[in-house]
């Protein structure tokens, strides 16, 4: 089989190392490493990071394939150096059954480049009203434990209750799209100052807020762990700092895209800002980093939402909701929390691999650097500078609102399972990756 | 200038100018050949994906006195209407080879993002879009008011210390906005007055006062008062609770109609609710502008259309 | 480039007086007669005129200003212009004798706009041409009836009128 050695990388902890990795896991680690194996990847002036785990991805396959399918999402992953994604259950059929969850996990399989966990729609169809088959999703060969109905908040408190507790019996988790839908019909925008300026209806603060104050207070109530997806404000921040405090099981993620963009760039009405939720203010984004930092929020997760052209070339109101951003999540990080000096590489280890592995139940993500773990790396320069161009997207769509932006960073080599998905900063081959 | 999307974006010079020239457009009028042959030979299309006769008529008719060739195309029955995007209607206009495209949509910003696109070389001129901003409007308002106020001196005239309220539902209103920028770029103030519920947020940043109060307002004795138009729909979403208290609270009824000075304008873009936000008498009443506004928005339409195409290549 | 005055305020009154001698001569007297100036400087032109004339018969100096902005045929390839008023006296002008006013005559495509900006207000029975200055290379088959002088240039010449009205001294300058 391959094996593969590493050598010289900077650990996320900064000191450099050499690694060994055969047979899908690690078996040396060190200095020095002699042993002889198969390739060599120099990796002197690279910081080496365990595999990134996206617990908030959508790729549309099966139903919306003109936008992305599960290769071309797991290829735009592996660019970014993602070894494992947690798809959104939002396709077509829903994937609210253990036939399509499994199919979805299979495609992952087979393509070979990211391992692909499903996660199952709360409800039948997202529709708010009738439970999903959670247990035969649980119990299937994909072992569902995230459930979402995400693009779409539960928003009826018994319906939300019962979730909560109905999925303590499989280890499960809801992760809840907060977004009261009264509160924000036909919302475009952040409902502020600008948006009464640009004549676009406001989605404000407090229907996000107040849905994540009452998930918090039934997650305590029935004891179930709540998973709060894509936060976008001050006040959710403030919001979960509290129930962690009271010791409710809550986590959170944020989205790369509300670490670094406000609603300033909504001025022109260019759609590749129309996002949900939308991008907020200033004091938010500040807000936002400084919850990742100090652990308030636990992960970031990209919502890696592909739109095909037709989707976004069209009047503000026309348009989809949502950006891609597996491909430049790494960097709009490191020049959001990492390059302002809020964390270190060691937090965002923490934050896009071990936290969310742990969220998502995903085995072999907890000590990546340790002897006898499946081997998932990647490997990132953080030294360069470059403008980020569609030439950077490998998924199908190229809805990213960073083309034009300095961004820093690049991967340079990911590593899934023992085997290398990237190399010399580009993807391997399809037929090379593939597992047949 | 090379678009009119916004009176955000317009200086005081470039609102006195628009408006200098109007009145040059409005003696045209009066003549026995209603026309000038500055755009003879320029194709102007009103691209009108919202329903509305009233502009689009007024946009015809100031096109056609400047000698341009018009192309009218609006919503209903076009293929507009069976989906075809903004994107692919507009790429057709320049391939026939529109020189400017005035266009009305229910989004806002829909202007914005056909002028920023590319994918045509026309000048745009926003004749409405959702409820951003409807420069023409406001721009004839104004006319109107300078007019009334100056007379034949209102060449070169701004509207310093001149007081306007607007009344009514300034949420959802493009006419609001697009009044409340240019009136205020012209040394205009405008106090805004309506129900909380349809005041935006945040309105305390704008450059306006704003009160909950018509009849503190009408005591104030504004030089003018312009009555926005209240859509029943707005009711249903709890905006306020019935048309009746709606007109008890914000109406220009004919006793509030009384207390207004004597010499104060009336103002209305129409379409009029007659009994609910205005009364038939304040409609119709000598200090009622509604007539001339009509007027005067063909005037200031061939000046916006005859600068947006007149000027040196680009 | 130093300027090189030509005319000067005495020069200037002496040409507008005996236009205005040759203005009634050749229309056999005053009677319908419209002077109409081109903004900006044949509009305080066509005043002088009109009171010169108005001191000669009282009653006279009928004047009126029109803008040809609007008819001009490089509409779009200069700087935008705005407009000047046009104002048409009383009478109007149909059966009128018209004098357009002018301070250079240079290529007449300014009284080529005039004629049709004229076409379009009304009809006189006479359209007559006066200006202060020509000064030849005509691109059009203009020719004006009353000329305060004859000045030959070349085209790289620039010829500046400066009125009194306008600024504060009267003198036509070569440069």
């Amino acid at each position: 089989m391959t094996s593969i050695l590493i050598r010289g990388a900077a650990l996320p902890s900064g000191e450099a190392t050499d690694i060994l990795v055969a047979d899908g896991i690690v078996t040396e680690v060190g200095s020095g490493i002699s042993s002889a194996a198969s390739s060599v990847i120099e990796a002197s002036g690279l910081t080496i990071l365990p595999g990134l785990v996206d617990l908030h991805t959508h790729l549309r396959e099966p139903g919306f394939e003109q936008s992305e399918t599960v290769l071309t999402g797991s290829r735009a992953a592996a660019i970014g150096g993602y070894t494992a994604v947690f798809p959104m259950a939002n396709t077509s059929p829903v994937s609210d059954t253990a036939g399509v969850v499994e199919q979805v996990m299979s495609l992952g399989d087979a393509h070979g480049y990211v391992t692909v966990r499903p996660i199952g729609a709360v409800t039948v169809g997202l529709a708010g009203q009738q439970l999903s088959e959670i247990g035969a999703m649980a119990a299937s060969r994909a072992k569902v434990r995230v459930f979402s109905d995400d693009g779409i908040c539960v928003s009826d408190p018994l319906l939300m209750r019962r979730a909560l507790e109905y999925v303590k019996t499989f280890d499960g988790v809801i992760a809840q799209h907060s977004q009261d839908p009264r509160l924000t019909e036909g919302a475009q925008m952040n409902e502020g100052v600008l948006s009464g300026e640009l004549g676009l209806a406001g989605w404000p603060a407090v229907a996000e807020e107040s849905i994540i104050a009452r998930d918090v207070l039934l997650a305590e109530h029935v004891g179930a762990r709540l998973h709060v997806c894509h936060v976008s404000t001050a006040g959710s921040v403030d919001v979960i700092r509290w129930a962690k405090a009271r010791g409710i099981q809550v986590t959170a993620e944020v989205t790369p895209h509300h670490l670094l963009l406000t609603e300033e760039l909504v001025r022109d009405y260019d759609s590749r800002f129309k996002v949900n939720p939308p991008l907020r203010r200033n004091e938010d984004v500040l807000a936002l980093r400084a919850a990742l930092a100090d652990g308030t929020i636990d992960i970031v997760a990209t919502d890696h939402a592909p739109h095909p052209l037709e989707s976004k070339q069209c009047a503000w109101d026309e348009a989809a909701n949502g950006m891609v951003g597996l491909e430049s999540a790494l960097s709009v990080v490191q020049a959001s929390v990492v390059d302002t000096g809020l964390m270190s590489f060691a937090d965002v280890a923490r934050t896009m691999s071990t936290s969310p592995a742990e969220i998502g139940r995903l085995a072999g993500y907890d000590v990546p650097f340790a002897v006898g773990s499946s081997a998932n790396f990647v490997l990132y320069d953080p030294s360069v500078s470059r403008e980020f161009a569609t030439d950077q997207l490998r998924g199908k769509s190229l809805n990213s609102p960073y083309l034009g932006f300095t961004l820093p960073g690049r991967v340079v080599a990911t590593i899934h399972n023992g085997r290398p998905t990237v190399l010399d900063g580009e993807l391997l081959a399809p037929e090379e990756v593939a597992r047949g | 200038m090379i678009h009119l999307l916004s009176t955000k974006d317009l200086s005081r010079d470039e609102a006195v100018q628009i408006l200098d020239v109007a009145e040059d457009m409005a003696d045209v009028a009066t003549r026995e050949v209603k026309k000038l042959p500055a755009l003879r030979g320029k194709t102007v299309v009103n691209l009108f994906f919202e329903d509305s006769t009233r502009t689009r008529i007024s946009f015809e008719a100031a096109a056609k006195r400047l000698s341009a060739d018009v192309i009218s195309v609006s919503a209903k029955g076009s293929s507009v209407s069976k989906g075809e995007s903004l994107k692919d209607t507009a790429q057709t206009l320049a391939a026939i080879g529109a020189d400017a495209v005035v266009i009305r949509h229910s989004s806002s910003g829909a202007p914005r993002v056909l002028a920023n696109s590319g994918w045509i070389d026309a000048a745009v001129v926003n004749a409405g879009d959702g409820t951003h901003e409807h420069p023409t409007q406001a721009l004839l308002d104004a006319f109107t008011m300078r007019k009334r106020i100056h007379g034949a001196a209102s060449r070169g005239k701004d509207l310093d210390g001149i007081a306007v309220t607007i009344v009514g539902d300034v949420l959802h209103s493009r006419v609001a906005r697009s009044n409340a920028w240019l009136l205020t770029t012209l040394g205009a103030t405008v106090t805004f007055v309506a129900p909380a519920t349809l005041l935006p947020v945040g309105i305390g940043e704008w450059p306006v006062e704003t009160s909950y109060d018509l009849d503190e307002a009408i005591d104030a004795g504004p030089d003018v008062i312009m009555m926005l138009r209240i859509q029943s729909e707005r009711m249903h979403a709890a905006f306020f609770p019935t048309a009746r208290e709606y007109s008890r609270e914000w109406g220009l009824d004919d006793e509030r109609l009384s207390r207004l000075p004597a010499a104060s304008l009336v103002m209305h873009p129409g379409p009029m609710n007659r009994g609910l936000e205005i009364s038939a008498n304040a409609a119709d009443s000598p200090r009622s502008t509604v007539l001339e506004q009509v007027a005067n928005g063909v005037s200031i339409r061939m000046a916006v259309l005859y600068l947006v195409l007149s000027g040196g290549a680009k | 480039m130093t300027a090189r005055s030509v005319m000067q305020q005495a020069d200037i009154t002496r040409a507008l007086t005996r236009i205005s001698h040759e203005i009634l001569e050749s229309n056999r007297g005053a009677s319908d007669l419209v002077l109409l100036g081109i903004p900006t400087r044949g509009v305080i032109l066509a005043r002088r005129i009109a009171a010169i004339l108005d001191s000669i018969e009282p009653g006279s100096g009928t004047v009126g200003a029109l803008d040809v902005t609007m008819y001009r045929d490089d509409l779009s390839r200069n700087l935008v212009r705005t407009p000047a008023p046009t104002e048409i006296p009383a009478g109007g002008l149909d059966g009128k004798t018209v004098v357009l006013v002018d301070d250079v005559l240079y290529s007449g495509r300014t009284i080529r706009s005039a004629l049709d900006a004229i076409n379009d207000i009304g009809r006189p029975r006479i359209v007559r041409l006066a200006t202060l200055v020509d000064r030849g290379h005509r691109e059009l088959p203009i020719r004006a009836d009353f000329v305060g002088k004859n000045l030959p240039t070349s085209t790289s010449e620039r010829i500046n009128v400066r009125l009194l009205e306008t600024d504060g001294v009267d003198e036509v300058a070569i440069a």
